[in-house]
């Protein structure tokens, strides 16, 4: 049942992207996001689309991964599409009786679609080749120059690994609860709403007082550690910004100033 | 009336890299009124073969009967097989809920569809046949000792009237005393009512006192089937694959090993004592 659904979606295997510092894909995301709402014409899209699938040759992840994202976004996806295609007043191309397709809202509707599809895919690199602590890891080390406003940044970042760190766990002790109370006869399936969420009941008291003990033992352990938060904390595999970080980085710029000369200053 | 397993495999994440066979070609048959030890190292599989026996997993191939019925063919009531075939989880204390013991106990014949009188009929029977006394009735099962949790948990099973008790792992975790005393009611539970009884252990000596047969699982098979005394038999296989006969085997064996006339198939400390002062005493 619970088996089936995977959180933190890291493929395992060898390659440039994945060896990368963290944060280097995180900023290298970001300009990749960036880089798709300068962009408003189709060669700075297939500029986009070359560096993408560059980017994804290189992380060595079969395809159908990046795709598989998609399923979630199909729905919005048709709807931004059709709102664009429809709605958009402007040069009539195809018109059927109070339905009106403008050459304007072809355009739109197009770099929508182009839009979605490329930012959910190039995120789905990031999250494909990163495993959740690097990101947690190097979200702090990004986000570290907060502190001077008093942002706790190492404890948000802490939370956030130790969040994911317990999702499994607890999808497994749910699969394990349910399984005991199943076999007592309870019936999670049929019923209305409302017989539904009573149905809950059995499963959640338990895996509430499950979550609160394993935090409780959580908290304990780490204060028989002397764990003290974040400062004059040391890491046991810091990040360290390599020569292939920077060429990254230098890469990643290149290809934002690219987008914008071409998007922006050419056409 | 029986429970039959023909051939049956079970296959975790089947059609991925990380296809797993939990269970090869298991045969089996379990007549009513036996006590039966299934024992197996961790991950050899017998938490899931259990799961198959209440229909809470399906086999990837092969077939189970309860009573001469495919349990997995469509159409066959898989609630009345659950309350059938009762099956206490490793930890059943973690899956506690309610607000009282004795409502938590009810759980169970409740969702069989009972009259209230008899639901409460069968939680008071449980309660009692696992030992907890009456001042225990209105408590918050959460602030029971450990031993008595998983008891009352157990009763909760106990409550449906399964003709078939699966126990994995009842005394997981317990001091010794706390596992004498669920093993020997269990045991008492199970000559007052003929059930059927399946003790899921990775101990032998547990289980060697208490059970008719025992049914050894490795890496996912079946490895022996037998009476314990001809199963401890093979105690340097079961070594072998990381299990241990009841230390008595070895005493016998060693003190047979030495000279001294000993039967060497003795499971339990009493016959042992008889035994060894029977031979002393003759020499």
């Amino acid at each position: 049942m619970l088996r089936d659904i995977t959180l933190g979606q890291y493929y395992q295997t060898d390659s440039v992207i994945h060896r990368l510092d963290p944060r280097v894909k995180l900023v290298g995301t970001l300009l990749f996001i960036v880089s798709l709402f300068v962009v408003d014409n189709f060669i700075g899209y297939a500029i986009a689309a070359a560096f993408l699938l560059v980017v994804i040759k290189l992380s060595k992840v079969p395809f159908k991964f990046m795709v598989r994202g998609m399923k979630a976004i199909v729905f919005l996806l048709i709807i931004a599409v059709i709102f664009n295609l429809f709605l958009t007043p402007g040069e009539v191309v195809f018109s059927v009786w109070k339905i009106q397709i403008t050459k304007e809202g072809i355009y739109l509707a197009s770099f929508m679609a182009i839009r979605l599809i490329f930012l959910i895919m190039g995120s789905s690199v990031m999250t494909l080749t990163t495993t959740p602590n690097q990101l947690t890891d190097g979200l702090e080390k990004l986000l570290n120059p907060l502190k001077i406003f008093k942002v706790p940044v190492h404890e948000i970042a802490m939370m956030m690994s130790i969040a994911l760190r317990f999702i499994p766990i607890l999808l497994e002790e749910t699969d394990k609860i349910m399984k005991a109370q199943i076999a007592r006869g309870a019936d999670f399936e049929s019923g209305n709403l409302i017989k539904k969420a009573k149905s809950l009941v059995p499963l959640l008291v338990p895996l509430f007082i499950s979550a609160f003990r394993r935090a409780n033992d959580l908290a304990t352990a780490m204060e028989a550690r002397c764990y003290r938060g974040g400062d004059f904390r040391t890491k046991m595999k810091p990040l360290i910004y390599q020569k292939r970080d920077r060429w990254a980085y230098v890469v990643c710029w290149f290809y934002l100033s690219l987008c914008i000369i071409i998007g922006r200053v050419l056409l | 009336m029986s429970i039959i397993l023909n051939h049956v495999n079970h296959i975790y994440e089947e059609d991925t890299a990380m296809a797993f066979p939990a269970l090869t070609d298991i045969n089996l048959e379990i007549p009513d009124g036996q006590f039966i030890g299934l024992i197996g190292h961790t991950g050899s599989g017998k938490s899931t073969l259990v799961q198959h026996l209440n229909g809470l997993l399906k086999p990837t191939s092969g077939e189970i009967y309860y009573n001469g019925a495919d349990i997995n063919e469509e159409g066959f009531n898989k609630k009345e097989l659950r309350s059938k075939v009762g099956l206490v989880f490793q930890y059943p204390e973690h899956q506690l809920f309610e607000i009282d013991v004795f409502s938590d106990v009810c759980f169970g014949p409740k969702n069989l569809g009972l009259e209230k009188k008899e639901v409460e009929l069968r939680a008071y029977t449980a309660l009692k046949q696992v030992g907890i006394a009456d001042e225990y009735f209105y408590q918050s099962p959460f602030d029971l000792s450990g031993g008595q949790k998983r008891r009352v948990a157990i009763a909760g099973v106990l409550a449906m009237k399964p003709e078939v008790l699966i126990l994995d792992e009842p005394t997981a975790g317990l001091d010794p005393k706390g596992r004498d005393e669920i093993l020997d009611q269990i045991a008492k539970l199970r000559e007052e009512t003929g059930m059927t009884v399946i003790l899921v252990s990775h101990s032998m000596e547990d289980v060697a006192k208490y059970v008719d047969r025992i049914i050894v699982m490795n890496k996912s098979r079946v490895l022996f089937d037998d009476v314990p005394k001809e199963v401890f038999r093979h105690y340097k296989e079961l070594e072998k694959v990381g299990l241990a006969a009841p230390q008595i085997t070895y005493i016998m064996q060693e003190l047979k090993a030495k000279g001294l006339n000993v039967d060497t198939d003795i499971t339990t400390l009493e016959e042992a004592k008889e035994a060894i002062l029977k031979a002393l005493g003759k020499k």
